[in-house]
């Protein structure tokens, strides 16, 4: 048997003529649509493959996108980014994170800057690189600031999990992981003051594949169900999100509201339940959340459970972690776009002072930002 | 500018462009440093001078190492102003505790390096420091060469041109990348290091007027094509799919979230030349590698910007890159 190549996982989802194809399809079916459909795709991934192959150019005007908050640097609110700012400027601290974390201006200034003025910062692809850190630097605290969805959830359960076998006695962790199906409800269905003009907004969901290969499809059951969106669990190459929004036009052409899943290859009803158990060994729910653009989202974080605080950085550090909450800037929308209600280009300080070399609200910070995707690659519409 | 210099200062992108006109040309200002072309021309025009510095980590690395590094940086300068590169010096920074034997490992390659452009290094400079005043070793290299082809220039694109690549792109930067500590990737990959004069001379011995040229180094083939975009206030109309990526390059990037356009190159060069010199430019091209292709048209359809297109018929801009790809990797 011949090794399987790299390329085999993505060339043929990037094929143009299947492209082509799909977008025949859509806009055929499309023409039956007896209203305009907004679909949002949760995910910044799914917004960046959106915004960097095209794909509204493709499509119809009566389908649009509104670009849902699944980017995990995103919607981090400013005092969590200080959190990281203020660990990794304690002298004993070595802060160590994901890739994106690194440029998010919080009140102080990045990590970025913290790393120009001294501090020691570190970026991983493996959260299990930090066992290595750690045992380089036995004088030093690592600290693992984990951010992420149920996707990256795992990979910090598991680096708990060898740190407490390993007895590694430097290891912390600052966790802000988050869920997605909480904050769909939230974004659907809150009565919150902010929402009641966007409630009937969102017609139909694309759900991360990668977050059900995890968490399994069944997380997204209630939405047809309870609240009447459909939702295709879809992958993130153009020619699976290009079948995934040709499933959902299908739907409301023959008026059916169901969960779909387009990502087959690797996603199932239950998901990887090892991962799952492993994550709830190690974390609980918090009860509220605090996202950037949108607030507090009921049981939408996790934390390490009680019994493993002597490792939460959050418990350790407490005396030198500032708590007061900080709101954004006052003409960022980031709250409205991640809500559907705008759009980036809407917004006045959208790529003039807001820009992702000097980003001020949520949406610009990161590649997948819904305002970074369209400032990089959205000005050809 | 921000307070303090942050590494996203030296990418080669936008904060890098910032850094050097809020700095340094404001405090330099004269008109051949303002042309901001790979190298200087002086001496109306008979002579170009350039000058680079090398911070490569690791120092060993596959396809090459910081002696290489620091001759092709600065001859592949001198060969992109259609110049032979013919004297050089050579400063070193050493860090001290250094192996003996590595530097003259790092000199030999440098020697070899030098023959391959046959150039030589007329004066130099060794300063040693405490340990941790640099990590390990830093060169600078500075060239004049010769002016064999004049009038190349980033400014001269005209709607019609045809912008062609000498080969693959992005091999050094994921090399380096590939081989940094803390991502352990196994892979062949190589950096695709090496001098370029010898086929440049190629190009001029063939007749081929060259519009414009530059080495596709920091920030990679987007950079360049932005420069030159801008420079000439054109627009650059670019093939997504006739961009040649190495297998093992384009996973790299697919694992790590880069764009091969924005990885940077140590011997591979964006040729500018017009319709009529396209199919000749090419086969001088492909005798050294065969991956080399015409990857994008000169228009005006938007002045000054890079579209790139997809073979399923959407456009979009590309943009410099910005942000901090990956430091010290020349």
């Amino acid at each position: 048997m011949s090794d399987l190549e790299l390329k085999n996982l993505y060339d043929d989802f990037r094929d143009g003529k299947t492209i082509k194809a799909y977008a025949k399809i859509i806009n055929e079916n499309a023409k039956k649509l007896k209203k305009p459909i907004n679909i949002m795709e949760v995910c910044g991934g799914h917004t960046h493959t959106i915004m960097k192959y095209g794909l509204p150019q493709l499509l119809p005007n009566n389908i649009n996108f509104i670009h849902g908050p699944g980017c995990p640097v995103c919607i981090m609110p400013k005092e969590r980014i200080d959190h990281a700012y203020v660990l990794a400027m304690q002298e004993d601290v070595i802060l160590v994170t994901l890739g994106d974390m690194i440029k998010v201006p919080g009140s102080n200034g990045s990590l970025q800057d913290a790393r120009a003025k001294g501090a020691d910062v570190r970026f991983v692809y493996s959260p299990m690189e930090c066992l290595k850190i750690a045992s380089e630097n036995p004088t030093k605290k690592v600290v693992f600031f984990a951010i992420g969805f149920e996707t990256t959830t795992p990979m910090t359960a598991v680096l708990v999990e060898q740190v407490i076998k390993q007895k590694v006695p430097n290891i912390l962790f600052h966790i802000n992981h988050v869920t997605v199906p909480e904050v769909m409800v939230e974004l659907i269905d809150s009565r919150d003051e902010h929402v009641d003009s966007y409630n009937n907004r969102i017609d139909a969901f694309l759900g991360p594949s990668h977050v059900s290969v995890i968490a399994g499809s069944k997380i997204y059951e209630k939405f047809p169900k309870e609240y009447g969106r459909p939702v295709v669990v879809t992958g993130f190459e153009p020619v699976d999100m290009m079948q995934g929004i040709s499933m959902i036009v299908e739907q409301f052409v023959d008026e059916r509201c169901e969960l779909e899943i387009q990502y087959k290859r690797v996603v199932s009803r239950e998901g990887n339940l090892k991962a799952q158990a492993l994550i709830d060994r190690y974390f609980e729910k918090v009860s509220l959340f605090r996202w950037r653009g949108l607030g507090n989202v009921p049981n939408s974080g996790l934390k390490l459970r009680d019994e493993f605080s002597e490792y939460n950085a959050e418990i350790v550090y407490k005396d030198v972690l500032p708590i007061a909450e900080i709101e954004d800037h006052k003409l960022c929308i980031c709250g409205d776009i991640l809500r559907g209600m705008a759009k980036p280009q809407e917004c006045t300080i959208f790529g003039t002072a807001c820009k992702p070399t000097s980003p001020i609200g949520s949406c610009m910070v990161s590649s997948e930002g819904a305002c970074s995707a369209y400032y990089k690659y959205g000005n050809i519409l | 500018m921000t307070k303090t210099i942050t590494l996203a200062h030296g990418n080669g992108g936008e904060e890098n462009n910032e850094l050097i006109t809020k700095i340094f040309y404001k405090h330099f200002k004269n008109d051949i440093l303002e042309k901001s072309e790979d190298s200087a021309l002086i001496e109306d025009g008979k002579l170009v001078m350039s000058t680079d510095s090398f911070t490569v980590s690791p120092l060993f690395f596959n396809g090459g190492d910081i002696g290489k590094l620091a001759i092709c940086g600065t001859c592949n300068d001198l060969a992109m102003m259609g110049a032979k590169p013919k004297y050089l010096t050579c400063s070193v920074i050493i860090e001290e505790g250094f192996p003996t034997r590595e530097l003259e490992k790092i000199i030999r390659s440098m020697k070899k390096e030098l023959e391959v452009n046959g150039a030589v290094v007329v004066s130099g400079d060794t300063k040693v420091v405490p340990k941790g005043a640099v990590d390990k070793l830093f060169i600078n290299t500075t060239g004049i060469g010769e002016v064999k082809q004049s009038g190349i220039s980033a400014s001269a694109l005209k709607e019609g041109i045809s912008i062609l690549v000498s080969r693959d792109i992005g091999r050094h930067g994921a090399t380096i990348f590939s081989a940094r500590e803390g991502i352990s990737l196994d892979s062949n990959l190589e950096s695709d290091c090496a001098s370029l004069y010898p086929q440049i001379q190629a190009l001029i011995d063939a007749k081929i007027n060259i519009v414009a040229l530059r080495d596709a180094t920091r920030g990679g083939v987007s950079a360049v094509l932005n420069e030159w975009a801008k420079a000439s206030n054109v627009c650059i109309e670019v093939e997504e799919e006739a961009i040649p990526v190495q297998e093992e390059v384009r996973g790299i990037c697919e694992m790590l979230g880069f764009e091969a356009l924005d990885l940077a190159n140590e011997g591979t060069y964006l040729l500018a030349v017009t319709k009529e010199d396209e199919a000749r430019a090419l086969e001088v091209l492909q005798r050294t590698h065969k991956s080399s292709a015409v990857i994008a048209m000169v228009s005006r359809e938007y002045e000054g910007r890079v579209i790139l297109k997809s073979s399923w018929g959407t456009k979009r801009f590309l943009d410099l890159p910005t942000g901090e790809l990956l430091p010290r990797i020349c």
